[in-house]
């Protein structure tokens, strides 16, 4: 299948911090998740996507194309929703619409009322005046408004009520639809990603720890509880990370059903994304 | 159609979807050159990813349930009677078997089995 955008061992170095040697690929049509913690490097991954920081090392290329070499031809295809806002809260959308025209060359003015009026977003209100679910919809109504093929957005739904989210997920599954678009979010409520990402990148510290599609990592991965004495029976090549609690051991095991064979321990439960992160960043081997 | 999707199932969301659309299938309410939904449009009526739908439609393929026209979508295929009442059989002779092997454990006989088969058939 086709990639959309491809990060080849992608290294970026600041005091505290660093990517190491980052590697995904989304491929046309999917949605990726990209989830961690907060500081993991999820916006430094997405600020080297965009091309607004200067990476030391590797390649990243969207439909095809160096990113450093074909900036403006990439961004007229791609729509962007980074966290920080975005424009004066004292414009109302059809101010926005005045400036977007200029900018892009492909901006879509029917497309963007018809989005303003799908999402139920008054036309000539100022957007201080909105809610922080009707501003994320603003803004992500502006960010499809060009035709984009790739959708680049960074927490959507933070701060966001369960209904705002549901909204937003239904307009990421609208926006797929054709086969062609693809998405690449960055979330840390999981949840939301759980469902309709079709691949899920988990990164910490700054390296991608897994990177699958979410019936692998869901409905493959499970979670083994046990008590200390069983924990010692099993193999060390058989699970990836175990964690200590109070009363029992959580193993993460990559395949639930080979290890169920194997050692026929009782409790194997289905994992979240939330497990999945707790147990790698916290677990130990 | 009804597709019900449970979340807190330990059963993955691919089988839970290609499971409903088999029974449909077996049961006649989804009917030889019926199409069914685009993989992307299932995907977002019941809220989950493109691959699982993809995954539960290439399963149902492989089984002979379904055929996808390249370009047109997937219809569900003529179906092959025979194949469809030997793998009912299978699954029935599965479970007969646990039921043979809890009743030789708690001394239960054939004859009491065969009673209980006898009652339930009549309650419907």
């Amino acid at each position: 299948m086709e990639n959309i955008l491809e990060i080849k061992n992608l290294s970026k170095k600041y005091n505290e911090f660093e990517l190491k040697n980052v590697n995904l690929k989304v491929p046309k049509g999917m949605i990726m998740g990209l989830i961690g913690e907060n500081g993991a490097g999820k916006t430094t991954t997405i600020k080297a996507i965009l091309n607004l920081i200067n990476i030391d090392n590797g390649e990243i290329n969207i439909f095809g194309l160096d990113i450093k070499k074909y900036e403006k031809k990439i961004k007229e295809d791609i729509g962007v929703v980074l966290d920080d806002s975005f424009f004066s809260e004292y414009l109302n959308p059809t101010d926005i619409n005045k400036i977007m025209k200029k900018i892009y060359k492909n901006w879509d003015e029917r497309l963007y009322f018809r989005y303003l009026e799908d999402f139920k977003l008054p036309k000539n209100k100022i957007s201080k005046e909105y809610s922080s679910g009707m501003k994320m919809k603003l803004k992500i109504a502006v960010a499809l408004s060009h035709n984009p093929k790739l959708l680049i957005l960074d927490e959507p739904t933070s701060g966001l009520d369960p209904v705002a989210r549901s909204e937003i997920l239904d307009i990421f599954q609208d926006f797929i639809q054709n086969g062609e678009n693809s998405i690449f979010v960055s979330s840390h409520i999981t949840s939301d990603l759980e469902h309709i990402a079709d691949y899920i990148t988990f990164i910490n510290n700054g390296k991608i720890a897994l990177s699958k599609t979410r019936d692998e990592l869901l409905e493959k991965y499970g979670i083994v509880k046990c008590s200390k004495s069983e924990f010692e029976k099993i193999d060390k090549n058989d699970y990836v990370k175990f964690k200590i609690n109070r009363y029992e051991y959580d193993i993460l095991v990559e395949d639930k059903v080979g290890f169920k064979r194997k050692y026929d321990f009782k409790i194997i439960d289905k994992p979240t994304l939330d497990d999945i992160m707790l147990i790698y960043i916290k677990g130990e081997k | 159609m009804d597709i019900i999707i449970s979340n807190s199932s330990n059963i993955p969301l691919y089988e839970q979807v290609k499971e409903q659309i088999k029974n449909k299938i077996v049961s006649n309410e989804l009917k030889a050159g019926e199409i069914l939904p685009s993989i992307r449009n299932l995907a977002k009526d019941l809220r989950i990813s493109v691959i699982t739908t993809k995954n539960a439609y290439e399963e149902l393929e492989k089984e002979g349930y379904v055929e996808t026209i390249p370009g047109k979508g997937t219809y569900v295929a003529n179906k092959n009677t025979e194949l469809i009442k030997e793998e009912q059989l299978q699954k029935i002779e599965g479970l007969i078997d646990t039921a043979v092997s809890i009743a030789r454990i708690s001394g239960i006989s054939k004859k009491e089995i065969q009673e209980m088969l006898d009652i339930l058939y009549e309650e419907e």
